[in-house]
């Protein structure tokens, strides 16, 4: 799993099997999940709609890390594609009536196309250009769904009321825990492509871009080529997540995707650990619940602490972030790592 | 007044929402979600934060008066939960916080949700789960809809016939108008504008010679308003929420230009419209009401505002007294809890309802002399009427009559 960590120390392979076990194990429990507590309403419907919402931004920043974590490219506009990927599924299941499943991957060919497209011309930019062009088109999207013209697909600023489906095979699960197998299930996936693509020779070249574009480039790696697949992965990834995100939470609207979104896969990216997989999971945690947990953090700090100003929702966020940053540059998953090799071996006199 | 006589106004209030405790034998008590022998729980959604937290003081009065019901001893015997979270006016966290409501904190109804894109995002939800979604802070006309949807129950007069009367009104007293229209651009400002076209009649269409949009999400409407000036219009449709309310006439100050003024009824605020806007640039502005503006010294007398200034002075101190938001939190969480006294013991959800659609001549507190709440099982818009009046000094003066669209659709 840790296979392409930039802090990945060389792991013996007991640990690497302890690791794979646990992994596995966590898991099956998180697959047994729904079953366990069937309908008792123990872990509520809302519940499993959050965890479903988390594995989706997992996905969303898995899709971010690989082309900036491994790839190096900025990207400040995958929210677009987060968008572009959810009114996809929307508008096939509402207007067309297409099974839930066939959206995946329509969304996923979109989404590849559209990124492809875009990373094509933009991939001339460097760094900060690219940046805000993929800005550019975070700004853009919201605007485009609610467009005059594209108004009987988009229903425009009102949004799309979706129905969740049932489970099939007459389970006994909700329509909340169904799909939250679903998108379980999905995400395996996706992390598991995900692995073994780094692990592939493509895989190895889209590092070696990332560390040295000219030297890849001298060694026979078409740069250009190989930066536009990325970015269209990437977008697929994100589209994938949009579309599931579209399905579980049963509603879309230009509102649901604002540029503000593109800033949070970022910075669960960042957060996670932008060059590795792990890093995704705690980035999809980071987004789903930190950044509500924050919202309301600091209302209870304010009343705590009778604050004579009004402390707005993001202050906590922010400072959180900064100390984050500060403290683990290489992200979360960065910081454990290098965590467990501190404690591993323990450094003289340490 | 005394603190004693206060205490009397309050205590003979609570006393109304309260029943005899002899209830018969027979009644037998049935309970969905959110109801028991010591409680029910109401769910409610406001926008506390964003570009329309300015209504958020409609939801901190609609907690105050369920607190005052509780410090009298509750309805019916039993407590009220107010759980109210904010969905800064926002669809998607809408969506998610009525889920929370109903799947975690298992209300027994969600009350007044404030916004039409917020109310339409919850809607169809609302409706599968038959969950009430009752007495909305939005007068779209698509909320009374028993046919399609049973769970759904708009309030205040809805903003199709609100919008026809103005144009009825520029008709009949300025044949030659020159019509500029500043729109929300969602499905709010969309009814408006639709209503306000029917009033016009097809023939007259042409007389609207601009029409300008924003987005809820715009930091401000400058530009259109000086578009709208630019058009050469002499009348003003303002179809805005209280923030762009306040900007649209700060800055038609500024740019003087003095058309005739209408302003629809959502941004009949003195407290958040006006005031901020400036009063001496709110002058003449006309706007259609059903309620009592509660500070004009007219009805000082009137008992329901003495009530509401009792309430206020008890239960928000601190508030601002010539914000509208008390005054409609005040009014339609007292149609609820006639609502929930009608429906006695029998705490279903689909009871709830069946009395939500059987208020009969009912005089929620602050409506205009002659303005009741009426509903049927096919009339689910509960106010229908409303009177014109124009900003004078520092209230609203009414004129004309009251003017009335009973339709059953």
């Amino acid at each position: 799993m840790t296979a392409v960590t930039s802090t990945a120390p060389a792991a013996a392979e007991g640990s690497r099997n302890l690791t794979r076990t646990l992994l596995l194990g966590l898991l099956v429990l998180a697959a047994a999940l729904p079953f366990l507590v069937g309908k008792s309403g123990f872990i509520s419907n809302f519940t499993f709609l959050q965890l479903s919402l988390m594995i989706v931004y997992a996905i969303a920043v898995l899709g971010l890390n690989l082309l900036t974590g491994f790839n190096g490219q900025i990207s400040l506009g995958h929210g677009a594609f987060f968008a572009v990927g959810a009114y996809t599924a929307a508008i096939l299941i509402e207007q067309f009536g297409v099974n839930y499943w066939l959206t995946l991957p329509a969304a996923a060919v979109l989404c590849f196309v559209i990124g492809y497209l875009f990373g094509l011309p933009a991939l001339r930019l460097e760094g900060h250009y690219l940046a805000l062009a993929t800005f550019g088109l975070a700004i853009a999207v919201p605007q485009m769904l609610k467009y005059k013209h594209l108004e009987p697909l988009t229903n425009g600023v009102m949004g799309i009321n979706l129905l969740k489906p049932d489970a099939p095979f007459g389970l006994p699960l909700s329509g909340d825990q169904w799909m939250y197998l679903v998108v379980l299930v999905v995400a395996v996936g996706m992390f598991w492509m995900a692995r073994n693509l780094l692990n592939s020779r493509p895989g190895r070249a889209m590092v070696a871009i990332r560390d040295h574009t000219l030297a890849a480039g001298t060694m026979g790696i078409d740069t250009a080529r190989y930066k536009a697949t990325v970015f269209g992965i990437s977008a697929l990834y994100v589209g994938i997540a949009g579309a599931l995100h579209a399905i579980i939470f049963e509603f879309v609207s230009p509102d649901s995707f604002r540029f503000e979104l593109s800033i949070a896969i970022l910075v669960g990216a960042v957060v996670g650990g932008v060059a590795s997989l792990p890093g995704a999971v705690i980035g999809g945690i980071f987004v789903q619940f930190i950044e509500k947990y924050a919202d309301a953090m600091t209302k209870k700090l304010t009343q705590a602490i009778h604050l004579p100003l009004e402390l707005q929702p993001w202050t906590l966020y922010g400072i959180t972030l900064i100390v984050l940053i500060y403290v683990m540059p290489g992200g979360i998953a960065g910081g454990l790592a290098a965590l467990w090799a501190r404690l591993r071996r323990p450094s003289p006199g340490g | 007044m005394t603190e004693m006589k206060r205490r009397t106004v309050i205590a003979g209030l609570g006393a109304l929402a309260v029943t005899p405790v002899f209830a018969p034998a027979i009644a037998q008590k049935r309970y969905d979600d959110g109801a028991s022998d010591t409680e029910i729980k109401i769910g409610n959604i406001m926008p506390y934060s964003g570009n329309a937290s300015a209504y958020g003081v409609i939801g901190r009065t609609s907690e105050a008066v369920m607190k005052m019901v509780n410090d009298a001893g509750g309805l019916n015997g039993r407590k009220i939960n107010f759980i109210t979270y904010d969905d800064g006016y926002s669809p998607p966290k809408a969506v998610e916080m009525v889920r929370k409501l109903v799947e975690e904190d298992k209300v027994l109804l969600v009350f007044n949700p404030l916004g039409t894109p917020s109310n339409t995002a919850i809607q169809r939800y609302l409706n599968q789960r038959k969950v009430p979604q009752l007495f909305v802070a939005t007068g779209a006309s698509k909320w009374g809809n028993p046919r399609q949807f049973p769970w759904t129950m708009g309030w205040q007069p809805d903003y199709v016939t609100e919008g026809a009367i103005y144009a009825k009104h520029i008709l009949s007293t300025k044949p030659d108008a020159k019509i500029g229209v500043l729109m929300q651009n969602d499905d709010y400002g969309k009814d408006y504008f639709n209503g306000f076209k029917q009033g016009l009649g097809a023939a007259n269409e042409r007389k609207i010679v601009q029409l300008s949009t924003y987005e809820v999400t715009d930091p401000t409407v400058d530009s259109q308003m000086i578009q709208l000036k630019n058009s050469g219009a002499d009348v003003f449709f303002n179809i805005t929420t209280p923030k762009f309310a306040a900007q649209a006439i700060k800055k038609a100050a500024e740019i003087a230009w003095k058309p005739v003024h209408y302003l629809n009824n959502v941004s009949s605020s003195f407290g958040s419209v006006l005031k901020p806007a400036g009063i001496e640039n709110s002058q003449g502005i006309m706007v259609a009401l059903y309620r009592k503006d509660a500070n004009d010294p007219q009805w000082a007398n009137s008992p329901d505002v003495v009530a509401w200034k009792a309430f206020m002075a008890k239960y928000m101190p601190n508030a601002d007294m010539r914000d509208d938001g008390h005054n409609f939190g005040f009014s339609v969480a007292h149609t609820l809890l006639q609502t929930l006294k009608q429906a006695g013991n029998n705490l279903t959800r689909e009871n709830v309802m069946k009395e939500a659609a059987n208020l009969k001549g009912f005089e929620s507190p602050l409506l205009l002399p002659g303005i009741k709440v009426n509903t049927s099982p096919t009339d689910f818009y509960p106010i229908q009427s409303v009177q014109l009046a124009r900003v004078k000094g520092e209230s609203f003066e009414l004129f004309g009559d009251v003017l009335s669209n009973e339709s059953t659709s």
